[in-house]
């Protein structure tokens, strides 16, 4: 499983609220939710991303709220992957649990810069930057989440009865 | 065997003798909890299993706290999903107006969590009954959703930092000024993934209602969870809210820590997060120039329980809010409020011109009930000061203690009491 696409960089500690302010909590509609992720860090984000776009954070990505709505509009909003150096637990886990893929690299998250090209290879955690044609080695997930991310979330995980 | 008491937990949890840091495990639940802006994504999650039948109706909670009484249509329509499921799934602590309070202010007070219990709930700010003993933690939606229907989580058992508490603090210095003072220390990184384990003859010091503050602000240093021993004083609390058996854990005397504070309560002074991280602490003595409030928010799951009112309206009595000050005062629970009542606080933050509301998490998330404009300050006893929090980006939260948040709604500046 690859991802390749263009680089949407942000800082360190992108918090729940920045991500997907509350004042929307009260929405459902995915769409309508994606529609107003990270507005109020970046205005241009949402007009300017396409499917298979990379967001590229620093430390303690996803710090804050429990809201699932944070991984959920970035998965909306069509992008493939997060790279950060590193990221809040929570966010974390609700990542795994709803199948948009996460990639733990400090030399990633400083080098890469906005607009780049990357790719990445989830079997071996390899990420590409094809516009510096650097490569990094990402922290790849324990066998169990694999397991999880594979079935494309804990849904089907239990369902499935994988163990 | 070298376990700390949240290891101990979490391996009885997970059936096993021992586990260590770094282990993957699937752990029993006592307890999963949601709230109004969690649960209906649970609920519709749940709508993906094979059966949308619930592991154990009693061990479930469902607290509408955020957006309610309803701020709005959507919000409505959110707490009828709730509800409904409630209802069809005759789930026993389901909490709406009339019974609900701020969920980690609730369930405490309700004797839904005792010392030993293995909890999850869709709330960051789960982690608040580490106070009594329990390991909790806060998950998302999914993870609740798979926690109603099968009364297990997956847990990667977290290695811990222990915060060694001693002495006594002085007046005005409250398990806020600890929890800052910490997080200022350790950064909003500075636990991540870790349990935060407090120790120490300091613990006899503070009261329940610091430990909960402390415990709940565990998250805003990427902890895990927050955890205190249960000595005499967590004892009759449990006993005196829940009729629930507890167990209580004591870490190894050999138990493995990746690093140690030392908290000298005695040394603590008034602290404030500056705007936009809980970690870009001052004590209130450094501040040099003079800070203008345009709110103040006395309340939420950190600070809104008795204890806190009692604080506020002892600086508040007999004195006015400042002019071109709004003070908003937001008891936790139904019960906070009417001891309030009958203690004659809810008079004295009235005669002096502040506000009180019904039990909501409101302002805390700029959802209503205090939503700060381009420009405005606020002085807050909430949790979180990231940018956009209670209202504009262009907002400054300032995070404090009910008595400097009070003082600073009298003198309509930051300030000590």
């Amino acid at each position: 499983m690859n991802a390749k696409g263009k680089v949407f960089k942000y800082g360190d500690n992108v918090d729940t609220d920045v991500i997907i302010p509350a004042r929307y909590l009260a929405i459902q509609d995915k769409k309508e939710l994606a529609s107003h992720c990270m507005e109020d860090i970046d205005t241009e984000f949402v007009r300017k991303v396409s499917k298979g776009d990379i967001m590229v954070g620093g430390k303690n990505f996803g710090c804050g709220s429990s809201r699932e709505h944070a991984p959920m509009v970035i998965k909306e909003s069509g992008i493939s992957c997060v790279i950060a150096e590193t990221f809040a637990r929570i966010f974390y886990r609700n990542a795994i649990n709803i199948g948009l893929p996460i990639i733990e690299c400090r030399e990633a998250s400083e080098e890469i810069r906005p607009g780049d090209e990357v790719e990445i290879d989830f079997d071996t955690g390899i990420i590409t930057d094809n516009t510096t044609q650097k490569t990094y080695k990402g922290q790849p997930f324990p066998e169990f989440m694999q397991k999880i991310i594979k079935a494309q979330g804990l849904v089907n995980y239990i369902n499935e009865g994988i163990k | 065997m070298s376990m700390t008491m949240t290891q101990k937990i979490l391996a009885a949890h997970a059936g096993l003798d021992e586990v260590e840091a770094g282990q993957l495990i699937e752990a029993d639940l006592d307890l999963v909890l949601g709230n109004d802006i969690t649960t209906p994504v649970a609920i519709d999650v749940m709508k993906g299993f094979k059966s949308d039948r619930v592991f154990d109706k009693d061990k479930i909670a469902m607290v509408m706290d955020h957006f309610i009484p309803n701020k709005d249509i959507k919000s409505a329509e959110n707490c009828k999903c709730c509800r409904e499921f409630a209802v069809s799934h005759d789930i026993t602590h389901y909490y709406d107006v009339g019974s609900m309070g701020i969920e980690h202010a609730l369930l405490p007070e309700n004797g839904l969590t005792v010392a030993g219990d293995c909890i999850i709930g869709a709330d960051s700010h789960t982690c608040t009954y580490g106070a009594l003993g329990a390991f909790s933690t806060g998950v998302g939606s999914t993870d609740m959703a798979a926690g109603m229907a099968t009364g297990k989580a997956w847990f990667k058992v977290p290695a811990a930092i222990r915060f060694n508490i001693t002495g006594k603090p002085s007046k005005w210095v409250s398990g806020k000024d600890v929890i800052l003072h910490i997080i200022g220390m350790i950064g909003v990184d500075g636990a991540l993934y870790k349990s935060m384990e407090f120790t120490g003859d300091g613990i006899r010091n503070l009261s329940m209602d610091d430990r909960f503050t402390i415990a709940n602000m565990a998250i805003e240093a990427g902890g895990k969870n927050g955890i205190f021993p249960v000595d005499d004083l967590a004892e009759s609390y449990i006993k005196e809210h829940s009729k629930r058996e507890y167990k209580k854990y004591e870490a190894d005397s050999d138990a493995k820590y990746d690093e140690e504070y030392t908290i000298d309560l005695s040394t603590l002074k008034s602290t404030v997060s500056f705007p936009h991280l809980p970690s870009n602490t001052k004590t209130v003595d450094e501040i040099g120039e003079s800070i203008k409030i345009d709110q103040a928010v006395i309340g939420s799951c950190t600070n809104g329980r008795i204890s806190d009112l009692r604080v506020a309206a002892e600086i508040i009595r007999g004195k006015k809010i400042a002019k071109n000050v709004r003070c908003i005062v937001i008891p936790a629970t139904q019960k906070v409020y009417l001891q309030a009542l009958k203690e004659g606080l809810i008079e004295d933050f009235i005669e002096a011109g502040a506000v009180v509301s019904t039990p909501t998490c409101g302002p805390c998330l700029g959802g209503y009930m205090g939503i700060l404009a381009d420009g405005e300050r606020c002085i807050s006893t909430t949790n979180r000061n990231f940018v956009g929090r209670m209202g504009h980006v262009n907002s400054e939260i300032y995070l404090a203690s009910p008595a400097v948040a009070a003082a600073s709604a009298v003198a309509g500046r930051i300030c000590q009491p």
